[in-house]
């Protein structure tokens, strides 16, 4: 009967447990939320399509693990990005920082809006002197007045 | 006139050069960021030996590859012929780091497939992973007698790598 007891409650005990390994996190709802916030705005190397905060990957469960640790260290998160970024590089991040290797990829999209103004501006420019090609002179203008008027 | 043909046509041409070049590339390799820099410190026990332990300073003045591994990894097993071979060569000595695996089938691989190395760290957690930006198993580093890292690899060892990059690297390392 002790057996029986005994075996019951581990049973009843056991989905329970489970739950607690599956949510290790909402201890504390103050770390979660800011491991969320940086986790988001990083890149999971595993599947680099998904966020560190989205990704089922092994590496990306660890690494959120790192990262709970350095919260509760008090680690700012200015402090936390570069640790990633010391370990994984600037591809980590989603916004990349400013610095002359990434120049052209900040700056790129401007210069070729430039571009495309410019085109613009020639175009239409040019396009208006071709207009003013077509002036007719005075005795076609005439020739015009005269077929409309046949016309009526 | 002719502009109106030869601009788009350079348009195109450079629109393809950037393409080719996307083509070759592989998104998956990721440059690390610890190349030229020191390799992170770690003590993690033996693989073989849980009461003797590994540090990267054991290794200060030679040049060593570090070579991440586990045993239920599928790239690693493809890999492991190339690290047998390697470690014939003798050109430097090869550390293992088992990486979040288990002891007993780690062991049981390299008695099955040979052990190709000096000695095997093992790191449980993959917190030393961590700190050297591990982020797909198999990845090799070589490093130099000043501790510094030189190379680092991401996937299998290819024997066109052994020859063409790691072989020449290590003799230059070496020479220094």
């Amino acid at each position: 009967m002790r057996k029986f007891i005994l075996a019951s409650v581990f049973l009843l005990a056991s989905p329970i447990l489970l739950a607690n390994e599956a949510t290790p996190i909402a201890d504390d709802p103050v770390v979660e939320q800011r491991l969320i916030a940086i986790s988001e705005e990083m890149r999971c190397l595993v599947c680099q399509n998904e966020s560190l905060a989205g990704s089922r990957a092994d590496l990306a469960q660890d690494l959120r693990q790192e990262i709970r640790g350095l919260i509760r260290q008090g680690k700012t998160d200015d402090e936390i990005r570069a640790f990633m970024v010391e370990r994984y590089g600037d591809f980590v991040l989603y916004r990349p920082p400013v610095k002359p290797i990434t120049w052209l990829l900040w700056i790129g999209p401007f210069i070729i809006l430039l571009g495309g103004i410019l085109a613009l501006l020639l175009y239409v420019r040019r396009r208006g002197d071709m207009t003013k090609k077509i002036l007719l002179s005075d005795v076609e203008n005439e020739r015009i007045d005269d077929l409309l008027r046949e016309d009526k | 006139m002719k502009a109106k043909f030869i601009i788009p046509l350079i348009l195109f041409a450079i629109l393809v050069a950037f393409l080719i070049a996307g083509l070759n590339h592989d998104p998956h390799e990721v440059p690390s960021p610890l190349i030229n820099k020191p390799a992170p410190i770690f003590k993690v026990s033996q693989l073989g030996n849980p009461s003797a332990f590994f540090s990267p300073e054991e290794m200060k003045g030679q040049v060593w590859i570090l070579n991440v591994w586990a045993s239920w990894c599928v790239a690693c097993r493809e890999e492991h012929p190339v690290l047998v071979e390697m470690s014939k060569l003798k050109m430097a000595p090869l550390i293992g780091l088992d990486y979040k695996d288990k002891r007993s089938e780690a062991m049981a691989m390299l008695e099955s497939r040979g052990n190709p190395y000096t000695l095997s760290a093992f790191d449980a957690d993959g917190r030393v992973g961590i700190d050297y930006g591990v982020y797909g198993v198999p990845e090799t580093y070589i490093i130099d007698k000043a501790g510094i890292i030189r190379f680092k690899q991401i996937g299998p060892i290819t024997p066109e790598v052994l020859e063409k990059t790691i072989d020449p690297l290590i003799a230059q390392l070496n020479k220094d």
